[in-house]
Formats: structure tokens, sequence, C-alpha cells
């Protein structure tokens, strides 16, 4: 575990120990329920996971790089962990997500700047060494870039769809891809999401505080928000459409553009006897192989997975992907046409 | 494939792997490695976990497979359903297709067989006989073919070697016993990456999904001082050379490029992509379970061998991976194209009864092309 200054405890709540800072500083959850001066504190962290909630980040009280004042401090890392048990007593998973991501955002700002910190070597450090320790990437500073290993860079980069993001955008050299400050950061952002969420998750849930209840039934009503309902309108993407244009004329369609039909429409729910006749076109036919391959990609034989529809990023490599306007930036086949209620 | 064409198939391929045990060696981890094979007319064996070469020639000797297949993944558990294996890393490999290459040359030297009537013709549309579309192609050897292959595998070992800092002695070349070239790389930083990884080195190494930005042209606050260096690294530096021409002409190209604006530079990028970029079959690269002809092993959809390539420059394959007998025997021919194999020249043949050596008959049966007479 790293040795966390005060300064980056506030930053980075997450990295520290939360039933042990409490103890370190002498409370426990319960005083924060029925002590007068300590419940404001729960207030400021249902706002900490409003905020969240909104998408947007909450502002600290933290100036610059450091703690404005000697009080605010406990409040900045109080509010968090007493965020996580509101969390926690609330149950409610879309708010633990919405709150992970908010909170590694804000982490992100503090990273970035320490990670641009030229005159503070140690803060630098710091900075290389979370992301060293949590997510097992190794940067290195070179003039005013940051260098990672190409694997590393793609393990995370493949979760990201924008195109500036994809390998062939980065200045590559000799095994390593060079980044700023900012895109070192952003690059970790979703596994920073993801250990803060993976935090959460394996908290132990404490039973109900007294003082607490108000603020948890809050949440609990907040949440009903996020539920959405989606309608399809049942159309076929523009890939998917090319790929039965082709097997209908009889020609040639790549065992590649073949899984990706079969795949869609037995995830759209289609049966094998449904699907089967689609191939019947294809110049090297057999209606035993099809059946066969059918059966594997429904998980029906074989090893018994069932397989899903490739994503749009693969299909654009595979040269399967004729996107138009109506794609409207979906990142499957499979959501083509969906929309929001 | 009638039985005698299979019997006289199995028999040559089995003297092959009989006299040249040398050839044909299981690669380093082997116990780690999945091997599967293929008989003439029938599925895919696989699942199968090697100790050493006498085992692999044993196998060889007692199934005389069509085609022999290796992981470039090991696992903990070769022979174990797929799920089962533990996946534990793979060889980067590469698979360079001259059908790939959309070379004018091809149509000079494809055949289709068609699947209704079986008529063989130069026509690649439809039947001439039967009008059917449902056409087999089969493409007959062709130096053009081979000589633009070579070359992207030049390109691909410059992007490996450069930007990915892949040595060149873990780089090795292989004919694939048909029509290109299988390049695997050993011992990278990329043995452990997944499947998504994989695909998006690809198209690193392909030049596609780039965005103009990349190359320093911007929607807005455009500035020429953004767009690469003749003597950049990487794709900038590639695409310079290639767009620029000569450091001479960069400023008056960039003014160009500026005037016609950031669409028309999408269009520009595209071009260079189709141009430049190493034309590599991404499924293959991306498939980290694949099992992979076996180097050594015989291709059946040609009688060749897929064999390493010391000198890719001097490399002729339609001499050096023909390895089958000279011998004698009576086909009947039908091959509307003439071809070259061990430096003798072949047909066309219209439907005849002609004596060849094996190497050409088994060529002409594995293309469909011929039967024992």
């Amino acid at each position: 575990m790293l040795a966390l200054g005060q300064d980056e405890i506030a930053k980075y709540p997450f990295l520290a120990d939360a039933g042990q800072y409490l103890k370190d500083q002498g409370f426990s959850l319960e005083q924060f329920g029925t002590d007068p001066d300590l419940k404001d504190l729960i207030k400021k962290a249902y706002e900490r996971i409003l905020t969240a909630a909104d998408g947007k980040i909450y502002k600290s009280d933290l100036d610059g790089d450091h703690v404005s004042k000697e009080a605010a401090l406990p409040r900045e890392v109080f509010s968090f962990l007493l965020a996580i048990v509101l969390l926690k007593l609330s149950g409610m998973h879309t708010l633990i997500k919405r709150f992970s991501l908010a909170e590694a955002r804000r982490a992100e700002k503090y990273l970035e700047k320490d990670l641009a910190n030229i005159s503070d070597e140690s803060k630098n450090q710091l900075a290389i060494r979370v992301i060293d320790d949590l997510f097992s990437v190794q940067v290195e500073k070179s003039d005013d870039y940051f260098i990672i290993p190409v694997s590393d860079y793609l393990k995370h980069s493949i979760n990201f769809h924008e195109r500036e993001w994809k390998l062939i955008n980065r200045h590559v050299e000799n095994g390593q891809v060079f980044l700023s400050p900012h895109e070192t950061v952003r690059l970790i952002r979703k596994e920073l999401g993801t250990y803060i969420n993976s935090k959460i998750i394996n908290a132990k849930t404490p039973t109900m505080i007294p003082g607490f209840e108000d603020s948890v039934n809050k949440l609990v009503l907040l949440s009903k928000k996020f539920v959405t309902y989606t309608v399809s309108t049942g159309e076929y993407p523009p890939c998917i459409k090319h790929a039965i244009d082709i097997l209908e004329k009889g020609e040639n369609l790549p065992h590649s553009g073949r899984f990706m039909l079969a795949t869609f429409l037995l995830s759209k729910g289609q049966t094998i006897q449904q699907v089967a006749p689609l191939f019947k076109n294809a110049p090297d036919y057999n209606p035993r192989v099809t059946l066969y391959q059918l059966n594997h990609l429904a998980g029906t034989s074989g090893s018994g997975t069932q397989y899903s529809c490739p994503s749009c990023e693969k299909l654009k490599t595979q040269s399967l992907c004729f996107a138009t306007s109506e794609c409207d930036n979906i990142i499957n086949p499979l959501q083509f046409g969906r929309k929001k209620k | 494939m009638q039985e005698a064409d299979i019997q006289f198939l199995e028999e040559s391929f089995k003297k092959y792997y009989f006299n040249n045990f040398d050839l044909i060696t299981v690669p380093e981890r082997t116990s780690e490695r999945e091997f599967g094979y293929q008989k003439f007319n029938s599925g895919m064996t696989r699942h199968i976990s090697l100790k050493d070469d006498k085992e692999l020639h044993l196998l060889l000797m007692q199934n005389i497979p069509s085609d022999v297949y290796c992981s470039n993944a090991c696992y903990t558990f070769p022979n174990l359903p797929m799920n089962e294996k533990d996946w534990k890393e793979a060889d980067l490999i590469f698979d360079i297709d001259a059908k790939d290459l959309n070379l004018p040359c091809r149509e000079s030297h494809t055949v289709s067989i068609c699947n209704d009537c079986n008529d063989v013709s130069k026509n690649l549309t439809q039947c001439s006989k039967c009008n059917s579309t449902k056409l087999e192609k089969k493409s007959l050897p062709c130096k053009n073919c081979i000589d633009a292959s070579k070359i992207e595998v030049e390109k691909l070992s410059e992007v490996l070697i450069n930007d990915l800092a892949i040595t060149k002695e873990n780089i090795q070349v292989y004919f694939s016993g048909n029509e290109g070239f299988h390049v695997y790389a050993y011992n990278s930083q990329f043995q452990e990456i997944g499947s998504r990884e994989r695909s998006e080195l690809t198209d690193y190494i392909s030049l596609r999904g780039a965005i103009p930005e990349t190359f320093g042209m911007k929607k807005l606050k455009q500035n020429r001082a953004s767009f690469p260096d003749f003597n950049e690294n990487g794709w900038r530096g590639r695409f310079s050379k290639h767009v620029f021409g000569s450091k001479s002409k960069r400023s008056k190209i960039i003014t160009e490029l500026l005037a016609n604006g950031y669409s028309s530079f999408q269009k520009t990028l595209d071009d260079v992509s189709e141009n430049i970029g190493v034309k590599i079959d991404p499924n293959v690269t991306m498939d980290i379970h694949r099992i992979f002809r076996l180097p050594g092993s015989i291709n059946s959809k040609s009688g060749l061998t897929k064999i390493h390539c010391d000198n890719l420059t001097n490399f002729d394959p339609y001499v050096e991976a023909s390895f089958l007998s000279d011998d004698t025997v009576e086909v009947i021919a039908n091959s509307p194209i003439e071809f070259k194999l061990k430096n003798k020249k072949f047909g066309p043949y219209l439907n005849e009864k002609v004596t060849v050596p094996t190497f050409a008959a088994v060529y002409m049966i594995c293309k469909k092309l011929a039967r024992i007479a």
C-alpha cells in the first residue's frame, strides 16, 4: 500500500482504508448520526452522491493542491466515506456506479495535476506509482511526454470508442506510446471507476445507523429516476442488410460476415431453423456444416458458449461495417434502432 | 474428390512426410501447444497435444493428413476443450495473402469451377455452361502475386521492427504453401494481449481508422507546423514520404492539402491507407485460439509445402516449396490456364489425358483441375 500524506488522502480518498481512517481519527459511524456537529457531514455526503448522480464532479474544498483549511481535510475524507456508507445502506447499484465514475473523474483531475507537476518530483512519482500499483501501467517520463508500452496502452485503450484513442492515432515509437499527462490519466479513467466501484461493492454493508435513514430513503427514491425503457424499431442495421444482400445474390460472404449475421439474428431471438436457410445461396453451402456451426454459435453444441454479435469496431476492422447516419454512434449492431424512452 | 484421387494424394503426401522429417519439426514449448489435422474429405480433428518430433511424425504416418496445424497459443492443458485449456499467451501471427491485395493480374490466372455442373472455365461471374453463379475460384501460380506479397511482408517487418520494437531475429517468415506468407513474431511485449488488443494492433499495422488530426490536418485553427516532417518516425513519417515525395515538395503540398480542406483530407487518408498500409488479414492476427498451418507441412490447396524463407528476395515458392516427386502419372486435366512449377510449364489442358510429374498432378488435383485417369 502506498504511504499517503494528508493532502493525498483528501485527493484520493479511495486509497485509504476507510475503517482504519475513522478509527485513527477517533470516530465511530454512530457518532455521525447523532452528534449535531457531525450531522452536517451526512448532508455533505448525500450531496456528493447527488452531484455524481447528476453526472457532475463534486467540487471539493481543496484549494489547488492543498487542503484550504485545517478542518477541511477530515470533511473531505469523511464525506467520501459516509457517501459509501449511504450507498451501501441504500443498496442501489446504479447510484454506486455513477458515484464511482464521478469520483474517478474527480481523482483524475488531481492525478493529472500531480503527473504534470515538474516542480515537485515526489508528487510526480506518487502519481506514477498510483497508476502502476492500481492498473499495472508502467509510465516513464520522457521530456514533456509520458511513455508507456504499446501492450499496456492497448489493454486500456480498447475500452474507448472514440477514434482518437485508436493506436493508429497515437505517437508510437520503438514499442512505446507517447501521451500527455491528461491522456495518461484519461486512459485509466474507466479502470479507476471500476476500482472505486469494486471497493464499494466489496465493502461490508453496515446495519442501519440511526440518523442515516432519511438520506438513505431519499437515495432509494432518487435511483428510480435512472430506470430507462427502450423500444426498438425492429429494422436491421446496414451491415446486416448488406450481408443478407450478398447472400441473396449468391455471392461469397466471408466467414467473419457469416459469423456476424448468424450471431446477430440468434441474439434477436431467431431460431437456428429460421437462420439456416439464409445461407442456402452461399457458393460453398453445405446444410450439415451450416447447422453444425449455427448450433455452435447458439451454444447448443460444443462448449456451450453462446457467441455474441461482434462490436462495430471489430466489424470495421473486418470491412463489414457500412455505417449510415441512422447508426447514430452505436457500438454494437444489436443496438441499432433502439430508442430510449 | 474421387477415391482414386484421394489415394494418390495420400500416397504422395505420405512419401513426402516420410522423406522430410527434418523439415517438419514441432515448435518451442511443444507440450503447451494444441495440434490438429484434417484428412481428405473429412472434418477437423483438433485438441491434440504432442510431446516431441517423434510423436508428430507418428501422427503423420498413422493418419496421412491433408493438412496439419499447430496453435500459436500456449495452454496449460492443450488437449482439453477450448474453455478448459487455460490460455497463457500466443505468438503474434500475420497472414499475407495475394488474394487480398486486389491485384489486376488476378483475373488472368484465376479459373472458376461450377458447383452445380463442375465445368471449369475462365469466366469468373457465372458458369458458361449452366449459368449458375455458385462458382468456386482457384488461382494458379503467378510471380506478380508472389512479388506483391513479398513487398507486404517487407512493409510489415519494417513496422514491427521500428514501431513495435520487435527484433529482427524474432520475426520469422514462411511461405504459406499457396499464395502468400505467414509471419510470426516471437517474444514480443504482445505475447499476452488478447483478441481485442490484437485487433487494434492490426488496425495500426494496416493504417486503418486514422483521423486527419493525426497527420496534422485540423478542422479549426489549421497549422502548417502540425503536418509531419519528412524524417519523422512511424506512420507520420511514412505518410510524409508517400504524400510529399521529397523534402522540397512538402511546403507546396501542405498548401494544397489545406486548400482542399478537412473532408478531402479524409479521402486522401483513405487513399494513402490503401497504398501504404500493410495488407494483412486481420482475422488471423486477432484469433488467439487459432491452429495455424504447421511449418514443413503440405498445404492441401496446392500440394506445396509451408516453408521457411531464409532469403525472401530470391525466394521462388514454385521452385523451392515443391517437394513432391518427379515420377510421372496419367491424369485427365482440365486447366484452361497455363502454369509453371519447378521451372516447367504445364497446360493449358482442355479436359485431356496427359502424363505429368507427380508434383504437377498433385497441384492440379488439389486445385480440382484434374483427376487420376
